[in-house]
C-alpha cells in the first residue's frame, strides 16, 4: 500500500499534517502502537525539516507486511556536510524558526534514533531525499 | 491522576477542553520542540512557553494529553482548532514553567 503526501512550505502552520494523517492511517491498519509512535516522531522531524530548511516536497509511505518505508524528497538547498547535520545540537535554523521552538539540532538525531534504518541522499543545490525504514 | 484534576489548581485556567478523563502519569518541561519530541513520554503533562500550532502536533504524536502554556502566553486560533480536533486539553498560567511544575508536584502530587 502506498500513501503520498504533499508538504507545502508556504503553509508552515500545516507542518505536521502529513505525519498526523499517516498516523491515523497506521492506527486504522492496526499497526502496533509503539511502532506508530516511532514512525510519527521520525516522520514529523523530516516533515518539519522539509518546511523550515527546504521548500516543501513530497512524502511517500509504503506499507508492506514486514516493514514501513517513509521517503521524504525535497528540491531544497541540500546539506553540505551530512555528518555535521547528524550531530546532536547542530542547526542552521533561522531566527524565525527558533522563535517557534525549532532549531535544537535534534531532528536528524531523533530520526536516526526512532527508525530502524535511515538513509540520506543529498546534493547541494539539488535537494535531499531521506529514507526511513521501520520493521514491523 | 486525570487531566480534570489539574483544574482544581487556581493558577491554571482552562483554555480548551480536550479529553479531561485522560490519565496523566507525570510531566515534562521544555520549549525546544524536537527535544520534547525525543524525550517526553506518553501520558505526561507538557509545560512550555510555546503557544503556536506545532505544539499540538508534538503533543498528539507523543500521546501527551494536556499542554500547560506558561508565563501568560496565549495560543492563536489555529492552535485552538487543532487541539480541539486532536482532543488535547490546553491550560494556561501566568506563572513560569518552574513555578507551575512545583505547584503540580507539591499540591497535586504529580
Ligand atoms: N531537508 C533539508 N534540507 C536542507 N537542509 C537540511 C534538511 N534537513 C536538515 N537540514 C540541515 O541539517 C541541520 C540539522 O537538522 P535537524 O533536524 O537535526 O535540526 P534543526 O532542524 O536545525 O532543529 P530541530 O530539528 O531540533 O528543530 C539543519 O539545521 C539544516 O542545516
Ligand atoms: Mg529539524
Amino acid at each position: 500500500m502506498i500513501f503520498k503526501y504533499q508538504v507545502d512550505a508556504a503553509a508552515p502552520e500545516l507542518a505536521g499534517r502529513a505525519s498526523t494523517e499517516f498516523k491515523s492511517v497506521l492506527k486504522q491498519l492496526g499497526v502496533n502502537a509503539k511502532i506508530i509512535r516511532k514512525i510519527s516522531i521520525a516522520m514529523y522531524e523530516g516533515e518539519i525539516n522539509m518546511v523550515i530548511h527546504a521548500n516543501g516536497g513530497e512524502i511517500t509511505c509504503t506499507v508492506d507486511e514486514k516493514q514501513i518505508e517513509v521517503v521524504m524528497a525535497d528540491s531544497g538547498p541540500g546539506i553540505p556536510d551530512l555528518d555535521l547535520a547528524m550531530t546532536a545540537g547542530w542547526s542552521t535554523a533561522s531566527q524565525e524558526a527558533r522563535e517557534l521552538g525549532f532549531g535544537a539540532g535534534m531532528g536528524m538525531p531523533n530520526m536516526k534514533r526512532f527508525s530502524d534504518e535511515m538513509d540520506v541522499k543529498t546534493k547541494v543545490g539539488v535537494g535531499t531525499t531521506l529514507t526511513l525504514r521501520f520493521n514491523l | 491522576m486525570v487531566v480534570r484534576d489539574f483544574l482544581e489548581l487556581e493558577d491554571l485556567k482552562l483554555i480548551l477542553e480536550g479529553d479531561l478523563d485522560a490519565e496523566v502519569t507525570g510531566g515534562y518541561m521544555g520549549d525546544l520542540l524536537s527535544v520534547v519530541m525525543g524525550e517526553a513520554d506518553e501520558g505526561q503533562a507538557w509545560i512550555t512557553i510555546q503557544s503556536h500550532v506545532n505544539i499540538v502536533a508534538v503533543a498528539s504524536l507523543k500521546g501527551v494529553p494536556v499542554i500547560i502554556i506558561a508565563q501568560g502566553f496565549e495560543p492563536d486560533e489555529e492552535t485552538l482548532e487543532s487541539a480541539k480536533e486532536e482532543g488535547i486539553t490546553l491550560l494556561g498560567t501566568d506563572l513560569d514553567s518552574f513555578s507551575i511544575a512545583k505547584k503540580l508536584i507539591l499540591e497535586k502530587g504529580l
